[in-house]
Protein backbone atom coordinates (compact mmCIF):
# COMPACT_ATOMS: atom_id res chain seq x y z
CA UNK A 1 0.00 0.00 0.00
CA UNK A 2 3.16 2.52 0.80
CA UNK A 3 4.02 2.18 -3.06
CA UNK A 4 0.17 2.68 -4.10
CA UNK A 5 0.25 5.55 -2.07
CA UNK A 6 2.32 7.12 -4.12
CA UNK A 7 1.22 5.60 -7.45
CA UNK A 8 -2.55 6.48 -6.80
CA UNK A 9 -4.04 10.24 -6.03
CA UNK A 10 -7.50 8.33 -4.36
CA UNK A 11 -5.50 6.32 -2.10
CA UNK A 12 -3.87 9.67 -1.55
CA UNK A 13 -6.93 11.19 -0.60
CA UNK A 14 -8.12 8.61 1.79
CA UNK A 15 -5.14 8.16 3.72
CA UNK A 16 -4.66 11.93 4.36
CA UNK A 17 -8.15 11.93 5.81
CA UNK A 18 -8.09 9.46 7.60
CA UNK A 19 -5.14 10.59 9.64
CA UNK A 20 -6.86 13.97 9.60
CA UNK A 21 -10.10 12.76 11.34
CA UNK A 22 -7.63 10.02 13.47
CA UNK A 23 -7.12 13.67 15.09
CA UNK A 24 -9.93 15.51 15.29
CA UNK A 25 -12.90 12.29 16.22
CA UNK A 26 -11.28 11.57 18.94
CA UNK A 27 -9.98 14.85 19.83
CA UNK A 28 -13.83 16.15 20.34
CA UNK A 29 -15.09 12.35 21.49
CA UNK A 30 -12.73 13.31 24.65
CA UNK A 31 -14.95 15.99 25.50
CA UNK A 32 -18.21 14.09 24.45
CA UNK A 33 -17.73 11.22 26.34
CA UNK A 34 -16.80 12.81 29.82
CA UNK A 35 -20.16 15.08 29.09
CA UNK A 36 -21.92 11.60 28.60
CA UNK A 37 -23.26 12.54 25.42
CA UNK A 38 -21.52 9.75 23.22
CA UNK A 39 -25.07 9.64 21.87
CA UNK A 40 -25.73 13.01 20.06
CA UNK A 41 -22.85 11.93 17.89
CA UNK A 42 -25.12 9.21 16.56
CA UNK A 43 -28.11 11.24 16.39
CA UNK A 44 -26.14 13.91 14.06
CA UNK A 45 -24.54 11.06 11.69
CA UNK A 46 -28.25 10.46 11.09
CA UNK A 47 -29.19 14.17 9.90
CA UNK A 48 -26.00 14.11 8.05
CA UNK A 49 -27.22 11.24 6.29
CA UNK A 50 -30.72 12.91 5.34
CA UNK A 51 -28.56 15.85 4.05
CA UNK A 52 -26.82 13.47 2.18
CA UNK A 53 -29.42 11.73 0.86
CA UNK A 54 -31.29 15.05 -0.26
CA UNK A 55 -28.28 16.50 -1.97
CA UNK A 56 -27.70 13.25 -4.19
CA UNK A 57 -31.63 13.19 -5.09
CA UNK A 58 -31.44 17.06 -5.74
CA UNK A 59 -28.31 16.06 -8.32
CA UNK A 60 -30.64 13.74 -9.86
CA UNK A 61 -33.31 15.84 -10.16
CA UNK A 62 -32.21 19.90 -10.09
CA UNK A 63 -29.47 20.64 -12.43
CA UNK A 64 -28.26 23.71 -10.02
CA UNK A 65 -27.28 20.74 -7.60
CA UNK A 66 -25.30 18.68 -10.15
CA UNK A 67 -21.87 18.47 -9.04
CA UNK A 68 -22.29 19.81 -5.84
CA UNK A 69 -20.15 17.77 -3.16
CA UNK A 70 -22.85 15.70 -1.16
CA UNK A 71 -20.56 16.71 1.84
CA UNK A 72 -21.48 20.35 1.65
CA UNK A 73 -25.32 19.34 2.09
CA UNK A 74 -24.72 16.58 4.52
CA UNK A 75 -22.63 19.60 6.82
CA UNK A 76 -25.01 21.89 6.48
CA UNK A 77 -27.97 19.44 7.78
CA UNK A 78 -25.33 18.44 10.52
CA UNK A 79 -25.32 21.77 11.75
CA UNK A 80 -29.06 22.50 11.46
CA UNK A 81 -29.54 19.28 13.76
CA UNK A 82 -27.19 20.61 16.54
CA UNK A 83 -28.84 23.54 16.80
CA UNK A 84 -32.27 21.37 17.05
CA UNK A 85 -30.80 19.39 19.38
CA UNK A 86 -29.59 21.75 21.71
CA UNK A 87 -33.04 24.13 21.45
CA UNK A 88 -34.94 20.86 22.33
CA UNK A 89 -32.43 20.01 25.19
CA UNK A 90 -34.11 23.42 26.81
CA UNK A 91 -37.77 22.43 26.20
CA UNK A 92 -37.30 19.12 27.63
CA UNK A 93 -35.03 20.02 30.57
CA UNK A 94 -35.52 17.46 32.94
CA UNK A 95 -35.43 14.82 30.09
CA UNK A 96 -32.57 16.10 28.15
CA UNK A 97 -31.58 12.72 26.25
CA UNK A 98 -35.34 12.89 24.76
CA UNK A 99 -33.66 15.03 22.17
CA UNK A 100 -30.95 12.76 20.79
CA UNK A 101 -34.28 9.72 19.91
CA UNK A 102 -36.13 12.70 18.28
CA UNK A 103 -33.07 13.83 15.62
CA UNK A 104 -32.39 10.14 15.53
CA UNK A 105 -35.19 9.45 13.98
CA UNK A 106 -35.89 12.65 12.40
CA UNK A 107 -32.37 12.52 10.32
CA UNK A 108 -33.14 8.97 9.50
CA UNK A 109 -36.97 9.40 8.26
CA UNK A 110 -35.87 12.63 6.46
CA UNK A 111 -33.00 10.36 4.65
CA UNK A 112 -35.61 7.53 3.68
CA UNK A 113 -37.82 9.60 2.18
CA UNK A 114 -34.97 11.48 -0.45
CA UNK A 115 -33.76 7.52 -1.01
CA UNK A 116 -36.73 6.66 -2.05
CA UNK A 117 -37.18 9.75 -4.40
CA UNK A 118 -33.50 9.03 -5.54
CA UNK A 119 -34.92 5.58 -6.69
CA UNK A 120 -32.96 3.49 -3.87
CA UNK A 121 -29.69 2.53 -2.72
CA UNK A 122 -26.79 3.02 -5.31
CA UNK A 123 -23.00 2.18 -4.49
CA UNK A 124 -22.71 5.84 -4.07
CA UNK A 125 -24.82 6.08 -1.18
CA UNK A 126 -23.58 2.40 0.36
CA UNK A 127 -20.13 4.60 0.11
CA UNK A 128 -21.38 7.16 2.52
CA UNK A 129 -22.70 4.54 4.94
CA UNK A 130 -19.82 2.49 5.23
CA UNK A 131 -17.02 4.70 4.20
CA UNK A 132 -14.95 3.92 1.43
CA UNK A 133 -11.37 3.70 0.87
CA UNK A 134 -11.99 4.59 -3.01
CA UNK A 135 -14.55 7.04 -3.24
CA UNK A 136 -12.34 9.97 -1.13
CA UNK A 137 -11.72 12.91 -3.99
CA UNK A 138 -9.45 16.01 -3.70
CA UNK A 139 -12.54 17.81 -2.86
CA UNK A 140 -13.33 16.08 0.07
CA UNK A 141 -10.15 16.27 1.15
CA UNK A 142 -9.87 19.79 1.28
CA UNK A 143 -13.15 20.80 3.00
CA UNK A 144 -12.03 17.99 5.81
CA UNK A 145 -8.34 19.81 6.13
CA UNK A 146 -10.45 23.21 6.28
CA UNK A 147 -12.78 21.41 9.00
CA UNK A 148 -10.11 20.51 10.51
CA UNK A 149 -8.27 23.65 10.83
CA UNK A 150 -11.34 25.47 12.09
CA UNK A 151 -11.41 22.51 14.74
CA UNK A 152 -8.22 22.19 15.98
CA UNK A 153 -7.91 26.10 16.45
CA UNK A 154 -11.18 26.44 18.62
CA UNK A 155 -10.22 23.31 21.10
CA UNK A 156 -7.14 25.25 21.67
CA UNK A 157 -8.52 28.68 22.28
CA UNK A 158 -11.10 27.35 23.76
CA UNK A 159 -9.27 24.40 25.77
CA UNK A 160 -9.44 25.65 29.21
CA UNK A 161 -13.49 26.91 29.56
CA UNK A 162 -14.35 23.31 27.27
CA UNK A 163 -12.78 21.37 29.73
CA UNK A 164 -14.76 23.58 32.81
CA UNK A 165 -17.89 23.18 30.92
CA UNK A 166 -17.36 19.06 30.99
CA UNK A 167 -16.04 18.70 34.22
CA UNK A 168 -18.65 21.05 36.25
CA UNK A 169 -21.43 23.14 34.24
CA UNK A 170 -22.35 24.45 37.05
CA UNK A 171 -18.86 25.66 38.81
CA UNK A 172 -18.23 27.02 35.11
CA UNK A 173 -21.59 29.02 35.02
CA UNK A 174 -21.24 30.32 38.54
CA UNK A 175 -17.80 32.05 37.49
CA UNK A 176 -19.09 33.96 35.02
CA UNK A 177 -18.45 31.68 31.47
CA UNK A 178 -21.18 32.12 29.09
CA UNK A 179 -22.39 28.52 28.90
CA UNK A 180 -24.57 28.70 26.10
CA UNK A 181 -22.42 30.05 23.70
CA UNK A 182 -19.88 27.69 24.85
CA UNK A 183 -22.04 25.13 24.46
CA UNK A 184 -23.42 25.93 20.85
CA UNK A 185 -20.05 26.06 19.45
CA UNK A 186 -19.19 22.59 20.58
CA UNK A 187 -22.13 20.90 18.89
CA UNK A 188 -21.33 22.78 15.53
CA UNK A 189 -17.55 21.37 16.26
CA UNK A 190 -19.35 17.97 16.61
CA UNK A 191 -21.34 18.46 13.45
CA UNK A 192 -18.61 19.73 11.17
CA UNK A 193 -16.75 16.40 12.44
CA UNK A 194 -19.23 14.50 11.87
CA UNK A 195 -19.51 15.31 8.77
CA UNK A 196 -15.64 15.58 7.85
CA UNK A 197 -15.08 11.46 9.45
CA UNK A 198 -17.99 10.43 7.38
CA UNK A 199 -16.23 9.87 4.18
CA UNK A 200 -14.17 7.32 5.49
CA UNK A 201 -15.96 5.54 8.62
CA UNK A 202 -19.24 5.95 7.03
CA UNK A 203 -22.79 7.59 8.32
CA UNK A 204 -23.55 4.58 11.08
CA UNK A 205 -19.89 4.02 12.21
CA UNK A 206 -19.15 7.80 12.72
CA UNK A 207 -19.73 7.75 16.26
CA UNK A 208 -17.40 4.96 16.96
CA UNK A 209 -14.46 6.67 16.23
CA UNK A 210 -15.67 9.56 18.64
CA UNK A 211 -16.22 7.34 21.40
CA UNK A 212 -14.08 3.89 21.18
CA UNK A 213 -10.66 5.33 22.16
CA UNK A 214 -11.59 7.43 23.90
CA UNK A 215 -12.79 4.74 26.06
CA UNK A 216 -9.74 2.82 25.54
CA UNK A 217 -7.84 5.98 26.59
CA UNK A 218 -9.59 6.27 29.82
CA UNK A 219 -8.63 3.41 30.76
CA UNK A 220 -4.98 3.59 31.27
CA UNK A 221 -4.75 7.39 30.88
CA UNK A 222 -3.76 9.78 34.38
CA UNK A 223 -5.43 13.48 33.82
CA UNK A 224 -7.44 14.66 30.75
CA UNK A 225 -4.93 16.12 28.23
CA UNK A 226 -3.49 12.27 28.59
CA UNK A 227 -6.77 10.71 27.99
CA UNK A 228 -7.10 13.27 24.82
CA UNK A 229 -3.16 12.63 23.91
CA UNK A 230 -4.23 8.76 24.30
CA UNK A 231 -7.72 8.87 22.13
CA UNK A 232 -5.90 10.47 19.11
CA UNK A 233 -3.13 7.54 19.24
CA UNK A 234 -5.64 5.05 19.36
CA UNK A 235 -7.80 6.19 16.77
CA UNK A 236 -4.96 6.94 14.63
CA UNK A 237 -3.62 3.56 14.79
CA UNK A 238 -7.42 2.12 14.80
CA UNK A 239 -7.77 4.46 10.88
CA UNK A 240 -3.64 4.00 9.55
CA UNK A 241 -4.92 -0.33 10.60
CA UNK A 242 -8.23 -0.12 9.06
CA UNK A 243 -7.35 1.82 6.37
CA UNK A 244 -4.63 -0.66 5.12
CA UNK A 245 -6.89 -4.33 5.91
CA UNK A 246 -9.93 -2.54 3.88
CA UNK A 247 -7.36 -1.98 0.83
CA UNK A 248 -5.77 -5.17 1.08
CA UNK A 249 -8.90 -7.51 1.78
CA UNK A 250 -11.37 -5.24 -0.15
CA UNK A 251 -13.17 -4.28 2.47
CA UNK A 252 -15.08 -0.80 3.48
CA UNK A 253 -12.92 1.05 5.87
CA UNK A 254 -15.77 1.74 8.37
CA UNK A 255 -16.03 -2.22 9.40
CA UNK A 256 -11.98 -2.89 9.52
CA UNK A 257 -11.73 0.87 11.24
CA UNK A 258 -14.12 -0.06 13.77
CA UNK A 259 -12.89 -3.41 14.20
CA UNK A 260 -9.49 -2.36 15.01
CA UNK A 261 -10.55 0.22 17.45
CA UNK A 262 -12.31 -2.53 19.63
CA UNK A 263 -9.39 -4.68 19.71
CA UNK A 264 -7.13 -1.09 20.64
CA UNK A 265 -10.19 -1.19 23.61
CA UNK A 266 -9.71 -4.47 24.53
CA UNK A 267 -5.99 -4.53 24.95
CA UNK A 268 -6.42 -1.25 26.83
CA UNK A 269 -8.37 -3.34 29.23
CA UNK A 270 -6.32 -5.99 29.69
CA UNK A 271 -3.50 -3.60 29.95
CA UNK A 272 -5.28 -2.38 32.95
CA UNK A 273 -5.74 -5.67 34.78
CA UNK A 274 -2.85 -6.54 34.03
CA UNK A 275 -1.25 -3.52 35.85
CA UNK A 276 -3.91 -3.47 38.87
CA UNK A 277 -2.68 -6.82 39.39
CA UNK A 278 0.69 -6.68 39.28
CA UNK A 279 0.62 -3.86 42.29
CA UNK B 1 -35.08 4.38 62.85
CA UNK B 2 -33.25 7.40 60.53
CA UNK B 3 -36.48 8.38 59.24
CA UNK B 4 -37.49 9.21 62.87
CA UNK B 5 -34.24 10.67 63.78
CA UNK B 6 -35.02 13.24 60.50
CA UNK B 7 -38.41 13.98 62.47
CA UNK B 8 -37.33 14.86 65.20
CA UNK B 9 -34.18 16.77 63.67
CA UNK B 10 -36.78 18.58 61.89
CA UNK B 11 -38.70 19.35 64.88
CA UNK B 12 -35.90 20.77 66.78
CA UNK B 13 -36.15 23.13 63.63
CA UNK B 14 -39.38 24.13 64.00
CA UNK B 15 -39.46 25.31 67.59
CA UNK B 16 -36.07 26.90 66.63
CA UNK B 17 -37.59 28.99 64.61
CA UNK B 18 -41.03 29.67 66.57
CA UNK B 19 -38.80 31.06 69.38
CA UNK B 20 -36.93 33.24 66.75
CA UNK B 21 -39.89 34.38 65.00
CA UNK B 22 -41.79 34.94 67.80
CA UNK B 23 -39.46 37.17 69.77
CA UNK B 24 -37.34 38.57 66.51
CA UNK B 25 -34.60 39.74 69.09
CA UNK B 26 -32.19 40.98 66.87
CA UNK B 27 -33.12 43.23 63.97
CA UNK B 28 -31.23 42.39 60.86
CA UNK B 29 -31.56 45.62 59.17
CA UNK B 30 -28.85 46.81 61.94
CA UNK B 31 -25.71 45.27 60.19
CA UNK B 32 -27.14 46.67 56.55
CA UNK B 33 -26.43 50.14 57.71
CA UNK B 34 -22.63 49.02 57.85
CA UNK B 35 -22.91 49.02 54.08
CA UNK B 36 -19.07 49.68 53.05
CA UNK B 37 -17.53 46.93 54.68
CA UNK B 38 -20.23 44.34 53.38
CA UNK B 39 -19.22 41.88 50.89
CA UNK B 40 -22.22 40.90 49.97
CA UNK B 41 -25.92 42.08 50.48
CA UNK B 42 -29.44 41.07 49.67
CA UNK B 43 -32.33 43.85 49.76
CA UNK B 44 -35.86 42.46 50.02
CA UNK B 45 -35.13 39.47 47.86
CA UNK B 46 -37.82 37.37 47.00
CA UNK B 47 -37.84 34.25 44.96
CA UNK B 48 -40.67 31.60 43.41
CA UNK B 49 -40.02 28.62 41.04
CA UNK B 50 -43.36 27.99 40.22
CA UNK B 51 -46.11 28.99 42.53
CA UNK B 52 -44.75 28.87 46.06
CA UNK B 53 -42.21 31.36 47.09
CA UNK B 54 -38.80 29.79 48.26
CA UNK B 55 -37.60 33.04 49.70
CA UNK B 56 -39.79 35.68 50.68
CA UNK B 57 -38.68 39.07 52.43
CA UNK B 58 -34.53 37.66 52.24
CA UNK B 59 -32.23 40.45 53.77
CA UNK B 60 -28.66 39.62 54.19
CA UNK B 61 -25.68 41.24 54.65
CA UNK B 62 -21.99 39.73 55.31
CA UNK B 63 -19.17 41.58 56.41
CA UNK B 64 -15.96 41.01 55.45
CA UNK B 65 -14.02 38.40 57.68
CA UNK B 66 -16.89 36.83 58.81
CA UNK B 67 -17.74 33.38 59.08
CA UNK B 68 -21.33 32.99 58.16
CA UNK B 69 -23.04 29.48 58.74
CA UNK B 70 -26.64 29.62 57.09
CA UNK B 71 -28.67 26.69 58.98
CA UNK B 72 -31.98 25.39 57.63
CA UNK B 73 -33.66 22.02 57.17
CA UNK B 74 -34.11 20.47 53.40
CA UNK B 75 -36.48 23.04 51.33
CA UNK B 76 -36.07 25.50 53.17
CA UNK B 77 -34.49 27.72 49.93
CA UNK B 78 -30.77 27.32 51.21
CA UNK B 79 -29.55 25.95 47.97
CA UNK B 80 -31.83 28.66 46.13
CA UNK B 81 -30.73 31.48 48.38
CA UNK B 82 -27.00 31.11 47.13
CA UNK B 83 -27.64 30.37 43.37
CA UNK B 84 -29.06 34.05 43.63
CA UNK B 85 -26.10 35.31 45.20
CA UNK B 86 -24.22 33.55 42.32
CA UNK B 87 -26.32 34.93 39.78
CA UNK B 88 -27.17 31.32 38.35
CA UNK B 89 -30.97 32.52 39.43
CA UNK B 90 -31.81 36.08 39.16
CA UNK B 91 -34.67 37.44 41.95
CA UNK B 92 -38.09 37.80 41.31
CA UNK B 93 -38.17 41.08 43.38
CA UNK B 94 -35.33 42.65 45.34
CA UNK B 95 -31.81 43.82 45.00
CA UNK B 96 -28.22 41.92 45.49
CA UNK B 97 -25.43 43.86 45.97
CA UNK B 98 -21.93 42.57 45.28
CA UNK B 99 -18.54 44.49 46.39
CA UNK B 100 -20.76 47.68 46.23
CA UNK B 101 -21.98 46.87 42.65
CA UNK B 102 -25.19 45.96 41.55
CA UNK B 103 -25.33 42.05 40.93
CA UNK B 104 -26.46 43.06 37.21
CA UNK B 105 -23.28 44.90 36.58
CA UNK B 106 -20.98 42.95 38.86
CA UNK B 107 -18.06 41.16 36.57
CA UNK B 108 -15.33 39.90 38.87
CA UNK B 109 -16.93 36.66 39.61
CA UNK B 110 -13.29 35.25 40.60
CA UNK B 111 -13.69 36.80 43.64
CA UNK B 112 -16.42 34.55 44.55
CA UNK B 113 -15.29 31.23 45.37
CA UNK B 114 -18.08 28.57 45.06
CA UNK B 115 -17.95 24.77 46.17
CA UNK B 116 -21.33 23.24 45.10
CA UNK B 117 -23.32 20.71 46.73
CA UNK B 118 -23.22 18.45 43.70
CA UNK B 119 -19.25 18.10 44.06
CA UNK B 120 -20.15 15.23 46.29
CA UNK B 121 -22.02 13.31 43.42
CA UNK B 122 -20.30 14.75 40.69
CA UNK B 123 -19.32 12.71 37.72
CA UNK B 124 -16.16 10.49 39.60
CA UNK B 125 -14.80 8.86 36.71
CA UNK B 126 -14.15 12.10 35.18
CA UNK B 127 -10.19 11.43 33.79
CA UNK B 128 -8.51 14.48 35.26
CA UNK B 129 -6.29 15.13 37.98
CA UNK B 130 -6.21 17.04 41.02
CA UNK B 131 -3.82 19.56 39.06
CA UNK B 132 -5.97 19.57 36.18
CA UNK B 133 -9.17 20.21 38.60
CA UNK B 134 -7.67 23.50 40.81
CA UNK B 135 -6.32 24.87 37.50
CA UNK B 136 -9.55 25.18 35.98
CA UNK B 137 -10.21 27.47 38.84
CA UNK B 138 -8.89 29.81 37.48
CA UNK B 139 -10.65 29.56 34.18
CA UNK B 140 -12.55 33.04 34.48
CA UNK B 141 -9.38 35.17 36.00
CA UNK B 142 -6.89 33.73 32.73
CA UNK B 143 -9.26 35.07 30.38
CA UNK B 144 -10.42 34.04 26.77
CA UNK B 145 -7.87 33.45 24.24
CA UNK B 146 -4.97 32.58 27.16
CA UNK B 147 -3.57 29.64 28.29
CA UNK B 148 -3.27 28.48 32.40
CA UNK B 149 0.20 27.94 31.19
CA UNK B 150 3.58 27.37 33.31
CA UNK B 151 3.57 30.78 34.95
CA UNK B 152 0.32 29.85 36.84
CA UNK B 153 1.73 26.19 38.74
CA UNK B 154 2.74 28.04 41.88
CA UNK B 155 -0.11 29.72 42.46
CA UNK B 156 -1.87 26.35 41.62
CA UNK B 157 0.28 24.63 43.79
CA UNK B 158 0.02 27.02 46.70
CA UNK B 159 -4.16 26.47 46.54
CA UNK B 160 -3.33 22.87 46.65
CA UNK B 161 -0.60 22.65 49.29
CA UNK B 162 -3.90 24.78 51.50
CA UNK B 163 -6.16 21.91 51.42
CA UNK B 164 -3.21 19.28 52.20
CA UNK B 165 -3.49 17.42 49.06
CA UNK B 166 0.07 18.19 47.81
CA UNK B 167 1.07 14.47 47.73
CA UNK B 168 -1.95 13.86 45.10
CA UNK B 169 -1.19 16.33 42.76
CA UNK B 170 -1.21 13.66 39.96
CA UNK B 171 -3.95 11.41 41.05
CA UNK B 172 -7.25 11.17 39.40
CA UNK B 173 -9.87 12.80 41.14
CA UNK B 174 -11.91 9.49 40.65
CA UNK B 175 -9.48 7.61 42.76
CA UNK B 176 -9.87 10.01 45.75
CA UNK B 177 -12.34 9.87 48.99
CA UNK B 178 -15.13 11.50 49.66
CA UNK B 179 -13.28 14.43 52.20
CA UNK B 180 -10.11 14.41 49.88
CA UNK B 181 -12.95 15.23 46.16
CA UNK B 182 -13.97 18.37 48.73
CA UNK B 183 -10.56 19.45 49.58
CA UNK B 184 -9.88 19.62 46.11
CA UNK B 185 -12.88 21.42 45.26
CA UNK B 186 -12.22 24.31 47.93
CA UNK B 187 -8.11 24.47 46.48
CA UNK B 188 -10.49 24.82 43.38
CA UNK B 189 -12.49 27.58 44.61
CA UNK B 190 -9.46 29.76 46.38
CA UNK B 191 -6.88 29.49 43.24
CA UNK B 192 -8.51 32.34 41.46
CA UNK B 193 -7.82 34.20 45.62
CA UNK B 194 -11.22 35.35 46.13
CA UNK B 195 -12.53 37.55 48.90
CA UNK B 196 -15.21 35.34 49.91
CA UNK B 197 -15.67 31.38 49.62
CA UNK B 198 -19.21 29.74 49.63
CA UNK B 199 -19.92 26.44 50.36
CA UNK B 200 -23.10 24.34 50.02
CA UNK B 201 -23.37 21.37 52.26
CA UNK B 202 -19.44 20.72 52.05
CA UNK B 203 -19.59 17.74 54.76
CA UNK B 204 -22.13 15.79 52.63
CA UNK B 205 -20.34 12.67 51.85
CA UNK B 206 -17.47 13.61 54.18
CA UNK B 207 -16.70 10.52 56.63
CA UNK B 208 -17.55 11.98 60.32
CA UNK B 209 -13.49 11.41 61.08
CA UNK B 210 -12.50 13.74 58.74
CA UNK B 211 -15.07 16.29 59.21
CA UNK B 212 -12.74 17.91 62.25
CA UNK B 213 -10.33 18.44 59.82
CA UNK B 214 -12.07 20.06 57.57
CA UNK B 215 -13.51 22.74 59.77
CA UNK B 216 -9.71 23.29 60.80
CA UNK B 217 -9.16 24.10 56.90
CA UNK B 218 -11.58 26.31 57.00
CA UNK B 219 -10.54 27.48 59.83
CA UNK B 220 -7.43 28.25 58.70
CA UNK B 221 -8.45 29.90 55.24
CA UNK B 222 -10.32 31.82 56.99
CA UNK B 223 -8.50 33.20 59.91
CA UNK B 224 -4.69 32.96 58.20
CA UNK B 225 -5.80 33.62 55.06
CA UNK B 226 -8.42 36.00 55.54
CA UNK B 227 -11.33 34.90 53.49
CA UNK B 228 -14.94 35.02 53.95
CA UNK B 229 -16.90 32.20 54.78
CA UNK B 230 -20.35 31.38 53.96
CA UNK B 231 -21.34 27.89 54.83
CA UNK B 232 -24.85 26.57 54.31
CA UNK B 233 -25.56 22.92 56.26
CA UNK B 234 -28.57 21.47 57.31
CA UNK B 235 -26.22 20.27 60.37
CA UNK B 236 -26.64 22.73 63.08
CA UNK B 237 -24.89 21.44 66.07
CA UNK B 238 -21.17 21.08 64.23
CA UNK B 239 -21.32 24.83 63.02
CA UNK B 240 -22.05 26.44 65.68
CA UNK B 241 -18.87 26.13 67.58
CA UNK B 242 -17.07 27.24 64.48
CA UNK B 243 -18.87 30.13 62.78
CA UNK B 244 -18.60 33.61 63.89
CA UNK B 245 -22.09 34.70 62.41
CA UNK B 246 -25.09 32.59 61.93
CA UNK B 247 -28.31 33.16 60.33
CA UNK B 248 -31.47 30.61 60.16
CA UNK B 249 -33.15 29.84 57.10
CA UNK B 250 -36.71 28.48 56.84
CA UNK B 251 -37.41 30.32 53.33
CA UNK B 252 -37.29 33.90 55.31
CA UNK B 253 -33.78 34.42 56.95
CA UNK B 254 -33.48 35.04 60.59
CA UNK B 255 -30.15 36.81 61.33
CA UNK B 256 -29.34 35.95 64.91
CA UNK B 257 -25.48 37.84 64.75
CA UNK B 258 -22.91 36.63 66.55
CA UNK B 259 -22.49 32.64 67.31
CA UNK B 260 -22.79 33.82 71.09
CA UNK B 261 -26.00 35.13 70.69
CA UNK B 262 -27.48 32.07 68.65
CA UNK B 263 -25.94 29.28 71.52
CA UNK B 264 -28.33 31.21 73.83
CA UNK B 265 -31.52 31.02 72.15
CA UNK B 266 -30.81 27.54 71.23
CA UNK B 267 -29.54 25.58 74.13
CA UNK B 268 -32.58 27.03 76.03
CA UNK B 269 -35.20 26.06 73.43
CA UNK B 270 -33.31 22.89 72.55
CA UNK B 271 -33.04 21.77 76.25
CA UNK B 272 -36.62 22.65 76.79
CA UNK B 273 -38.00 20.28 74.62
CA UNK B 274 -36.36 17.95 73.78
CA UNK B 275 -34.06 17.52 77.37
CA UNK B 276 -30.57 16.95 77.60
CA UNK B 277 -29.93 14.43 74.88
CA UNK B 278 -30.98 16.51 71.99
CA UNK B 279 -27.04 17.56 71.01
CA UNK B 280 -25.44 14.34 71.13
CA UNK B 281 -28.52 12.62 68.81
CA UNK B 282 -28.31 15.24 66.60
CA UNK B 283 -24.47 14.59 65.99
CA UNK B 284 -25.10 11.22 65.46
CA UNK B 285 -27.64 11.60 62.97
CA UNK B 286 -25.72 14.26 60.88
CA UNK B 287 -22.33 11.96 61.03
CA UNK B 288 -25.07 9.10 59.54
CA UNK B 289 -25.37 11.47 56.75
CA UNK B 290 -28.93 10.78 56.03
CA UNK B 291 -30.47 13.75 55.67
Amino acid sequence: MIQAIFQYEFLQNAFLTGLIIGVIAPLLGAFIVVRRLSLIADALSHVTLSGIAASLFLSKSVVMFNGLNPLWMGMTFSVIGSLFIERLRTVYKHYQELAIPIILSGGIGIGVIFISLADGFNTDLFSYLFGSVSAVSRDDLWLILGIAIVVLSLVIILYKELFLLSFDEEFGKASGLPAKALHLIFMVMVALVIAASMRIVGILLVSSLMTLPVAAAMRIARGFKQTIFFSILFGELAVIAGLFSAFYLDLAPGGTIVVSSILLLLLAIALKKWQVMRK
Amino acid sequence: MVSGKSNVLLSVWKCVYSVVVKSEPFLFERDVSMASSNIIELKNVNYRYDRDFVLTNINLAIPQGAFLGIVGPNGSGKSTLLKIILGLLKPREGKVVLFDQAQAKFREWERIGYVSQKANAFNTGFPATVYEVVASGLTKKTGLFHMIGKKRRPQIEKAIKAVSMENFMDRNIGELSGGQQQRVFIARAIVSEPDILILDEPTVGVDSKNVQTFYDMLDHLNKKLGITLVLVTHDIGTITNKVTHVACLNNTLHFHGSTADFEQVKDQELSQFYGHDVQRLHHDHAHEGSL
